[in-house]
């Protein structure tokens, strides 16, 4: 297979945003504790939601900076 | 349990047969030449970003998965939330990997993950691994679909034993059947949208009253037990339930979209875009799977277990039961019958994707590639028809004549079995550097020592890795998936070296983008 692929088709520098989000929320140690609570939802669950709409901020600003 | 709640009940069958007239209307929606196979099975290819959002949002957060993993939460605790990481990591897969997997698709008419494979690889044994594999896996999937059907049907208070028990499964699933068979992937496409938007009503509605009844979120989380709160962390030369919740997160991600039903929600996008963009949307139900499993913490602080209304629900579906219960316990009658409704109509969208995936790959990489190589375009359709049918029928008759538990236990397996197809599926779309043979025995390998640690782990996903003196306790579908690249890439030169030819790639560098 000869390498012809577009400029937009390599690597992109914006996705270590992936790669940030990736280790974020699979290195338990980063939240795996009660506190600090907020609204008395233990950090452990607040933590992961709150990088639910990180994620999805990160994924838009991928799309938006790749696109050709 | 008590009687029967006619209230909730007639709101569920009022929804019910909505999403049945749906479901046959969809037929002329988008309308297609339904005797082509990829306008009955991946709906024309022509669904745009907002339909392709509802269509696999619908495909991927299952009834099943809304009722299980409170249920997690509610029996386990904290390890359920392992449901979250496991649906962020997705999506920067869904963006890389699936636009260039959706273009060479598009651009070479393939439906199925083993027609990709047969193109690239050009080797018809491999292509017929992936698609047993693909459809071995699919099948307890529906069947916990069904699962998720009986437990509401249940809570309505419509018991009983032997056929009449039964009945209410039955006529979801003839209608079921029915509209896959006349509609393809148009009716699960069209009913997905009414059951998204019950099924965010039905979470935030719960999610914002129940803690209100119950006192606050702080009241809440003061009534788990502590030692459910949070992961347990490790002790001395164990990575514990670290390694365990970040492996079941990643090994599920990983896998998730290598499952056929998921394929095909994919490949009916109408471009590479509305799936990237979909990447940045998605997350939204990733927020609603993450509320719903708090469901499973109110249930607890709501003490449900404890009620004897509920014994006998709890007694039948043991903890799966715990989102039921807390609905019937928090909420007026006809508000419970809008939330089963969602999590029945939220059976019926993926068992009918599921059931066309696994006839695309039966119709494609089976029969007509050992069967009857030139079908007419009509009778590769009839064939994906009575196929999708024959998938349906096998799975509501396993849910009847078999244990729950074992459906369950499938359910795990085929999430061991389908992650071995990543090296030729996912990879696959980046380089055909790999040895069609060396894939071949990776994803043997990979399936027998899953399948053995699985056993060897009591049936329960996460297996105990002795590594020096360190144990490291992780989902038997990651391990095992490492196994089998390290086994591809050892074996790719191998093999080479030995003269084995592998078959031609038809596809082009510039069939993966735009």
């Amino acid at each position: 297979m000869n390498d012809t692929q577009g400029r937009h088709r390599g690597w992109s520098w914006w996705y270590l945003l992936f790669i940030v989000q990736i280790v974020a929320v699979l290195w338990p140690p980063f939240y795996n504790s009660v506190e600090p609570a907020w609204m008395g939802i233990p950090y452990f669950y607040w933590y992961q939601m709150l990088w639910v709409l990180i994620s999805a901020v990160f994924t838009a600003v991928v799309y938006f900076a790749t696109r050709e | 349990m008590q009687g029967v709640n006619w209230t909730a009940l007639t709101i569920f069958v009022i929804l019910f047969l909505f999403v049945s007239w749906l479901g046959f209307a969809a037929a002329r929606w988008r309308r297609g030449d339904l005797d082509q196979l990829h306008e009955w099975g991946l709906g024309g290819r022509r669904f745009g970003t907002v339909i392709t959002w509802f269509l696999v949002g619908g495909d991927l957060y299952t009834a099943y998965t809304f009722v299980a993993v409170p249920a997690l939460a509610f029996g386990t605790g904290a390890l359920a939330f392992f449901a979250v990481p496991y649906t962020i990591v997705i999506y920067p897969i869904l963006f890389l990997v699936f636009p260039r997997l959706w273009h060479v698709c598009h651009k070479r008419g393939y439906i199925t993950a083993g027609d990709f494979v047969k193109g690239r690889f050009g080797n018809r044994w491999l292509a017929l691994a992936i698609s047993i594999t693909g459809i071995v896996a699919t099948m307890p999937y529906i069947a916990l679909q069904l699962v998720g059907i009986q437990v509401v049907v249940g809570a309505l208070g419509i018991s009983g034993t032997g056929f009449m028990g039964e009945l209410p499964l039955l006529i979801a699933f003839v209608v079921l059947a029915a509209f896959t068979y006349s509609s393809g992937l148009r009716a699960p496409a069209s009913i997905a949208v009414v059951k998204d938007l019950l099924i965010y009503i039905t979470a935030f509605t719960a999610v914002i009253v129940i803690p209100m009844q119950l006192g606050g979120f702080g009241k809440i989380f003061a009534a788990i037990p502590p030692a459910k709160l949070i992961l347990a962390p490790p002790g001395a030369h164990t990575t514990g339930a670290y390694s365990a919740y970040a492996t079941l997160a990643l090994g599920s991600a990983l896998a998730l979209f290598l499952y056929p039903h998921s394929l095909t929600g994919i490949l009916s996008a109408s471009s590479g875009k509305a799936i990237r963009r979909n990447a940045a949307m998605l997350p939204g139900y990733t927020f609603m799977l993450g509320l719903l499993a708090l469901l499973g913490f109110f249930a607890i602080a709501a003490g449900v277990k404890e009620m004897p209304e509920y014994a006998a629900g709890f007694k039948q579906f043991s903890n799966n039961f715990a989102v039921p219960a807390l609905l019937l316990h928090s909420f007026p009658s006809w508000f419970v019958g809008i939330a089963f409704a969602a999590i029945a109509i939220g059976a019926l969208v993926p068992a009918a994707i599921m059931s066309i995936a696994a006839a695309n790959l039966y119709t494609r990489n089976i029969h007509r590639e050992f069967i009857n190589p030139n079908p007419s375009a009509r009778e590769e359709s009839q064939i994906a028809k009575w196929v999708s049918l024959i998938v349906k029928v096998g799975a509501l008759a396993f849910i009847l004549l078999v244990p729950t538990k074992y459906a369950i236990q499938l359910q795990l397996l085929g999430g061991i079995w389908i992650i071995q197809t990543l090296p030729a599926v996912m990879l696959g779309t980046y380089t055909r550097w790999f040895n069609s043979w060396a894939l071949l025995v990776g994803w043997g390998v990979g399936t027998i020592a899953g399948t053995w640690m699985a056993i060897a782990a009591n049936l329960t996903p996460t297996f105990p890795l002795n590594f020096g003196h360190l144990v490291l306790p992780g989902y038997s579908a990651f391990y095992t998936v490492l196994l089998n690249l390290v086994l591809v890439l050892v074996l790719t030169p191998v093999f080479n070296a030995l003269g084995s030819r592998a078959g031609s790639d038809e596809t082009l560098a510039s069939d993966y983008f735009a």
